[in-house]
């Protein structure tokens, strides 16, 4: 079996039965996950190459681990955007990697595309690990995985993603894999952090945390960044809470067995209150394990076509 | 159909009665069956597998656990094919380590799926023996591997194919040998 | 029988200003049209005139007024890198302009007397006429006015500070007061920084889609409404670069009903590139103003075509391979578009109908001539003798090997373009011949 793209840039237009798939073969490897020795020799000899530029600590655990459970072996390199010059580092990771014949990059930039640039520029499978404010699809598809072990199915759930709508990838991977599976999928949060036409996308749009939460199913509860409030978009954090905290008080609007996500870090007290965050309809933390699974699902599908010709000869020089 | 071109080397009679002799040899090669599990290779070696336990569990009144393994991330030819094999669950919900594994396969050709098999194994433990059962052996091995039970042995070429047939998959009972 | 320098015949002599298209002959002395005919010469004529002159038969090809490009950026002085005044006029010559005006953004900026009269040295050696523009303000810092008289008196043709807008409408008003006293257009480079934010790509479904930030069509507007206003205020010609929205275009044709001293240009880019290419990221669709929807297409080419846009040209913006080779937000705003722009034009608005020849080389030669004062843009007796001779059917598809240009950055690299200059004539001198 084979996924229609030989990289993972986004989910928009990664259809249906690419994303099935993708289910099924993480859920091959949770069981991996928990044997003895939670490891198989599927990727031995092959070389991954992690790019974080910008920090991440889930993210990156998540594929490192995945990738030593499927024996890659793996370099990684991580730096605070800030730190770099703009532009030049690209350039030159793209020169490495085909110098060090690496087969399969996960990157994480600040810069939307960065990741197509990638894929365009050399010789080697691309993974989003997350590109500015346009895609993350891995975290999605571990959210879709999540809802789909719990629900068992996709089709008809109602969902709404609750805040910083305009600059969040996940936001973006997130509404088009629920979406493709068959969700509907709603939006909430103030007018200056809801990007320009989303609607388009084809979710409905609110502004008033209480409706939209309304018969829900799932609430996915995006991270506020004080940089917003900063740029203006927000008169102060004091109002975003009073107005889009979920809290308590919020969740009997919500269906029976409704479930809470944060892709994570989570600001408790900010978009989410402790109680929230922490009470038994939160699947935060298996979100964590399948995490893995998926990110090895992903890694698996996408690792094949390599020729051993050329494995030869990168070998030999 | 291929049929046609195949001649059956064994009957629904004959793969029976193969099976009990496996099981036979097994008990008497182990003195019992104690310690004892059994594991298939999906996805004929893992209906082959149940058939041998159930044929023990008639001759020794014990019933083995049986676990079923499949073996694509093990393969050594991953990375080479550009459409990754699906990947289908491994169910082995007991414990190998210091277990006397039989392992179970229907046909034995190059070795390759029979080393990735036992890698997995060791991965779930330390099993104090693993013994490879199969139904056919037909030669042509790239590995120094070999099976401790072997149900028949076919001399064949590189090009003939041999299929086995199982009724929990393919309605019938039997080996067919064929090609050129 | 006289002796030329050059003659040219053809059976499509067009002649924007009287509008005459139709069979012809040049003839060229002296730098200059000695005699323009509405015919051909007779076959033994055409004979004697071989022996004698240099004869260039245009039969099957369309001979025009040399062509004008009054937005182009040749980095001289400051990165020479990318692009000289030189190599830039000769990548005009190619692309089948005779004259081509330079923007102030160079380092240090076309801001004083000393400067403009350096590209005018320079430009004595160029292939190509080039007409330097100078800053509305010092430094183009937007806060005070240039020595405009002086400007104009070291040879610059209109003042603008292109590549950065003039944010503090006072200092705009006074620059148009200012200008008009030497009867000299402002050229407005319509965006107010405050809209645009941090925004790389037009905003609309596919920054949303993309996840680029967004310049809205408003950061644009705004600033064509007031310049209007202004303009209509000081009574000063203003000149408003590069629009790209659909309310752009309906703020100037609102703008030309009352008789404003209004213009406006539109590049290739803006009613050939939509934000849907924005799917590869590709670093060289990075352009200021951003390409835009198709609707903002449709109407810059409704705009060409009822003549609300009086001006074709290329925003030439020349860029080094290092510096567009980085992730899209990272990347600098422009492209290339010298040796391209005939071959857009005459694909996507000749071939498609929206304009015709005649207007062509208004948009491209008379228009230009006529909004900066130039003395190009006819073909009349004593006025300079730039042609600009065009192969209509000339299927060529764009090459970056072939460019003339020192840059590289086209996003039409590769696109199959129909229509190129066959020759190029600037003074009476064929400064360009393609080869066949």
């Amino acid at each position: 079996m084979r996924l229609k793209s030989r990289h993972l840039l986004g989910l928009e237009g990664v259809s249906r039965q690419d994303i099935e798939l993708i289910f099924n073969t993480a859920v091959t490897f949770k069981e991996i996950l928990s044997r003895d020795i939670p490891k198989v020799p599927t990727l031995r000899g092959l070389t991954i190459a992690n790019l974080f530029y910008e920090p991440s600590t889930r993210t990156r655990f998540s594929f490192e681990l995945a990738e030593k459970r499927l024996s890659a072996d793996t370099v990684s390199f991580s730096t605070n955007s800030s730190s770099v010059q703009k532009g030049e580092t690209l350039k030159d990771t793209v020169q490495n990697i085909e110098a060090m014949k690496v087969d399969m990059v996960v990157i994480r930039h600040q810069a939307a595309g960065a990741p197509h640039f990638l894929a365009r520029c050399c010789n080697t499978k691309v993974i989003n690990a997350g590109d500015g404010a346009h895609e993350h699809p891995t975290q999605a598809l571990l959210d879709l995985f999540t809802v789909w072990e719990k629900y068992k199915k996709i089709d008809g759930l109602r969902v709404v993603i609750v805040g910083d709508i305009k600059y969040s990838r996940v936001a973006r991977s997130d509404i088009w894999g629920f979406k493709t599976m068959g969700a509907e999928v709603a939006i909430c949060g103030p007018t200056t952090l809801l990007p320009y036409e989303v609607e388009r996308m084809g979710v409905e749009v609110y502004t008033r945390l209480e409706t939209a939460l309304e018969g829900r199913d799932i609430v996915i509860v995006l991270r506020i960044q004080a940089e917003r409030q900063q740029a203006g978009l927000l008169p102060t954090i004091r109002e975003y809470v009073n107005r889009f905290c979920l809290t308590p008080r919020h969740l009997a609007a919500l269906k029976e067995n409704f479930t809470i996500m944060h892709p994570g870090p989570i600001n408790r007290g900010v978009e989410i209150s402790p109680e929230v965050a922490d009470g038994p309809y939160s699947v935060i933390l298996s979100q964590v394990t399948n995490g893995v699974a998926i990110r090895m699902a992903v890694l698996y599908l996408l690792s094949g076509g390599r020729l051993p010709n050329s494995r030869r000869k990168a070998k030999a020089s | 159909m291929e049929s046609d071109k195949l001649i059956q080397v064994m009957d629904e009679v004959a793969v029976a009665r193969t099976i009990t002799r496996i099981a036979h040899q097994i008990i008497e090669r182990n003195g019992g069956v104690e310690d004892m599990v059994i594991i298939g290779v999906r996805t004929r070696g893992a209906i082959l597998a149940e058939r041998l336990a159930s044929e023990i569990e008639r001759i020794e009144r014990v019933a083995l656990p049986i676990g079923v393994m499949d073996i694509t991330l093990y393969r050594d030819d991953v990375q080479n094919k550009l459409e990754q094999p699906l990947v289908q669950k491994t169910e082995i919900l007991f414990q190998v380590a210091d277990k006397i594994v039989i392992l179970v396969d229907d046909v034995l050709f190059t070795g390759r799926t029979a080393r990735a098999a036992l890698d997995a194994i060791i991965d779930f433990g330390r099993p104090r023996s693993i013994q490879f059962a199969v139904l056919i052996d037909r030669g042509h091995r790239e590995l120094p591997i070999r099976a401790d039970y072997i149900g028949k042995s076919l001399s064949t070429t590189l090009e003939e194919k041999v299929v086995v047939k199982i009724k929990e998959e393919d309605g019938i009972d039997g080996v067919l040998l064929g090609g050129r | 029988m006289d002796e030329y320098q050059l003659v040219v015949t053809g059976e499509r002599i067009i002649e924007p200003e009287s509008g005459y298209s139709g069979p012809g002959t040049v003839y060229i002395k002296d730098d200059s049209f000695f005699k323009v005919e509405r015919e051909r010469p007779s076959e033994k004529q055409l004979k004697e005139l071989a022996n004698l002159t240099r004869l260039i038969d245009a039969t099957g090809l369309i001979v025009g007024p040399g062509l004008i490009d009054m937005h182009v950026h040749l980095r001289e002085p400051g990165r020479e890198d990318e692009e000289t005044i030189l190599t830039g006029a000769e990548a005009a010559a190619a692309g089948g302009f005779t004259s081509i005006c330079c923007m102030p953004n160079t380092t240090p900026p076309l801001d004083n007397y000393g400067i403009i009269n350096f590209v005018v040295e320079r430009a004595r050696s160029a292939k190509v006429r080039v007409y330097p523009i100078g800053a509305i303000t010092q430094g183009q810092k937007g806060e005070i006015i240039t020595e405009i008289g002086d400007l104009v008196e070291a040879g610059a043709v209109a003042i603008s500070d292109d590549g950065y807008p003039v944010m503090n409408s006072g200092v705009m008003r006074n620059a148009m007061e200012y200008a008009r006293m030497f009867d000299i257009p402002i050229i407005s480079h319509p965006e107010d920084l405050g809209l645009v934010g941090s925004g790389v790509a037009n905003e609309g479904f596919n920054s949303t889609r993309f996840g680029l930030s967004g310049i809205p069509g408003i950061a644009e507007e705004v600033m064509v409404a007031r310049d209007i206003m202004i303009s209509e205020f000081t009574r000063c010609a203003l000149h408003l670069a590069h629009l790209s929205t659909a309310g752009s275009i309906s703020l100037v044709k609102e703008a030309k009903s009352r008789k404003v001293a209004v213009s406006c240009e539109v590049t290739p880019h803006h009613f050939t590139l939509t934000d849907d290419l924005l799917e590869s990221y590709d670093s060289n669709l990075r352009v200021n103003p951003p390409i835009r929807t198709k609707g903002d297409v449709e109407a810059v080419k409704e705009g060409l075509k009822d003549g609300i846009v009086d001006v074709i040209a290329s925003d030439h913006a020349p860029h080094s391979q290092e510096e567009k080779e980085v992730e899209f937000q990272a990347a600098p705003c422009g492209m290339i578009g010298l040796e391209t722009t005939v071959g857009l034009v005459v694909t996507e608005l000749v071939e498609k109908g929206i304009i015709d020849w005649m207007e062509f080389f208004k948009k491209l030669s008379l228009n230009p001539a006529t909004i900066l004062k130039l003395q190009g843009g006819r073909l009349q007796v004593n006025a300079p003798a730039d042609l600009t001779i065009i192969d209509p059917k000339k299927r060529w598809v764009v090459d970056p090997k072939r460019f003339k240009s020192k840059s590289r950055n086209s996003p039409f690299i590769g696109r199959r373009l129909k229509g190129k200059a066959k020759y190029t004539v600037v003074a009476g001198k064929v400064v360009f011949e393609a080869e066949s």
